[in-house]
């Protein structure tokens, strides 16, 4: 061993200067495209809110904050649609050329009837297909039938609204209503609330049986090791142990089902009325905003506006659905070792 | 045979006449069993007659079958599609393999405890009332959870915990709890796998101490790698060699003191496996 130069095993900041820098800009990189996405979601919220804000007053909210800053004195702008007559005015007319109104409720309730009737379809449907490919498929028939369920989910929706239209309406939902004495239309809430629910119905099946393959076998085993039959161990055992996956699913489909748009157009329609007959036509927020953008209207004009309102209205909705998602994920968490 | 009526009835109450038989009465018995993981062979014309209300300990090198042994007698390898069974393996006489025995009421008779503590994602009480309610034994339940877990070694530590989730046990009260829910139902024969190679040294000494106790009640077959615990624990010693044979099955001082067999001795000895 020399003594007369210093020891360089390769371990000095020289060396391992070059690698440090490649790994900085690939974080920065990384970093840049993570930011797209949160900086849409900001700017998205921005606007809706920007131009809601309008609807409800006579300037947009950014030009009311600088006026404010401007004189420096708390003022409230006029208002143009009042925040109750939105939430509590039942009827929703927004063209009406001497008396328009601007009740969201028709709205949110065709929202919620569609959602609801696709949740009696797709939840049942969906969580006994998922258990009959988790439990009881053989290998070679799941191979089959899980790529069949996901192209389901990638049709795209406006050919469920024309499966609606031509089918689910005329040969499901007109006879029905005619072994109950009532003519339905072209359009009603029940077919709405069918097509949703059968494109949610893979979105449900799918999760949840990820959620339910992910059940260890051992599980299944020691339930099996007790004398109990296979629908005992499906519904007792795999079924609570990935209760969480198949809790979420079913958010994300009832939060799909919030948002649709061309499917429940074409199949539930555009009469904005509060009803509770599922045989009515029905308008939902999504199939108002369709509406709205196809007629002529202008721009700053209350009409253009209160779609921002039922905008910003549909995405509180959405982003509900998602924080219960996320808190029923935590809630219902099992950890397995 | 009535005992062979009551193995594929779904009315799995043990008789007393069950309870009072002779000590030394076979059990469980393979005659020339063979089994097979497709090509595979897994197990070699194994013979062997386990005794009742014993500890039989299955010892062997991995992959030798043991635990293949173990899953053909309350029939888990059904579960296996390539898997397939020849010979005879009889629970008191009856050929659990025959046509008309219903695996799951074989599995009723005969409870399993596996190597990794397996809880259901339930409480406590729940995991070991499953297999009471799985069985339509749901009259005295709480009476049996508690005896069930008094059985285990168990009910000091969880007496006031019955509804909190099985999974917030330490692993070694899992295991236990696990062979609270086997015994619950009160089955005749108890499988274990391997069932403290997971656990720390402490929890592995409870198990042991524990199943001295239920082997007077029930009969007891272990799987286990540690040879020394075997020889702690166990009244027959059966020991498996590479290729599925059945090499020597004596009492276990016989095999650990004197055995017949030379690869016995050499794997014992540590020489082999």
């Amino acid at each position: 061993m020399s003594t007369d130069t210093s020891p360089d095993p390769g371990i000095t900041a020289e060396v391992a200067d070059a690698d440090r820098r490649r790994n900085r800009r690939v974080r920065r990189l990384l970093f840049g495209c993570t930011s797209i996405t949160v900086l849409t979601t900001i700017a998205i919220f921005a606007v809706l809110f920007d131009n809601a804000f309008q609807f409800f007053t006579d300037e947009r909210f950014h030009q009311w904050l600088i006026g404010m800053a401007a004189d420096l004195t708390l003022y409230f702008p006029e208002q143009r649609v009042g925040l109750l007559e939105f939430f509590t005015d039942t009827e929703w007319r927004p063209s009406h050329a001497d008396d328009p109104r601007f009740g969201i409720i028709p709205l949110a309730a065709g929202t919620l009837l569609v959602t609801i009737g696709a949740a009696f379809v797709s939840i049942p449907i969906g969580t006994a297909t998922a258990l009959y490919l988790s439990e009881y498929a053989t290998p070679g028939t799941r191979k089959y039938l899980k790529p069949t369920l996901e192209v389901l989910a990638g049709i795209p929706t406006i050919v469920y609204g024309f499966f609606a239209l031509t089918f689910i309406t005329p040969v499901i939902v007109g006879p029905l209503g005619a072994l109950f004495g009532i003519s339905v239309g072209r359009f009603s809430a029940l077919s709405g609330s069918i097509v949703v629910g059968i494109m949610t119905i893979p979105m449900v099946a799918s999760i949840s049986e990820d959620a339910m393959s992910s059940v260890p076998d051992e599980l299944r085993n020691g339930a099996y090791a007790l004398g109990a039959s296979k629908y005992r161990v499906s519904l007792s055992v795999v079924l609570p142990a990935s209760i969480s996956g198949v809790m979420a699913s079913y958010i994300l489909a009832v939060s799909r089902a919030i948002g649709e748009t061309m499917a429940v157009l074409l199949a539930a329609g555009y009469s904005a009325n509060l009803t509770g007959n599922p045989f009515d036509e029905i308008m939902t927020m999504t199939a108002y905003m369709v509406d709205a953008t196809r007629s002529t209207m202008t721009v700053g004009s209350v009409e253009f506006q209160s779609l921002f309102a039922v905008g910003l209205a549909l995405f509180c909705m959405t982003l509900t659905a998602n924080l219960v998602n996320d808190y029923v994920k935590r809630r219902y968490r099992e950890v397995y070792r | 045979m009535a005992q062979t009526d009551s193995l594929i009835t779904t009315d799995v109450s043990v008789t007393d006449r069950e309870r009072t038989s002779r000590p030394d009465e076979t059990v469980v018995r393979a005659d020339g069993l063979e089994v097979h993981y497709g090509e595979e062979r897994a197990l070699t014309d194994v013979d062997i007659d386990i005794p009742e209300r014993k500890v039989t300990a299955i010892i062997g090198p991995s992959g030798c079958g043991k635990s293949t042994f173990l899953r053909c007698v309350n029939r888990m390898n059904d579960q296996i599609d390539t898997c397939r069974i020849d010979g005879d393996l009889s629970f008191h006489g009856k050929n659990v393999y025959d046509d008309d025995v219903d695996p799951v009421a074989l599995r009723r008779k005969i409870g399993m405890v596996f190597q990794k503590p397996n809880p259901f994602p339930k409480s406590i009480r729940d995991n070991v009332a499953y297999g009471l309610r799985v069985q339509g034994k749901t009259d005295d339940v709480d009476a049996r959870v508690r005896q069930a877990l008094e059985g285990a070694a168990l009910w000091e530590e969880v007496e006031g915990q019955l509804d909190s989730s099985g999974l917030d046990l330490s692993g070694g009260q899992q295991q236990r709890l696990c062979i609270a829910r086997a015994i619950a139902p009160d089955p005749e024969v108890l499988l274990m796998d391997e069932p403290t190679s997971a656990l720390d040294p402490v929890a592995a000494a409870k198990i042991e101490d524990l199943i001295a106790d239920l082997a007077r009640e029930y009969t007891v077959i272990i799987v286990t790698h540690n040879m020394q615990q075997a020889a702690r624990i166990s009244d027959k010693t059966a020991v498996f060699l590479t290729g599925g044979e059945l090499v020597e099955f004596d009492d276990t001082a016989t095999i650990f003191e004197d055995p017949d067999d030379q690869r016995v001795e050499d794997y014992i000895t540590g020489r082999f496996g």
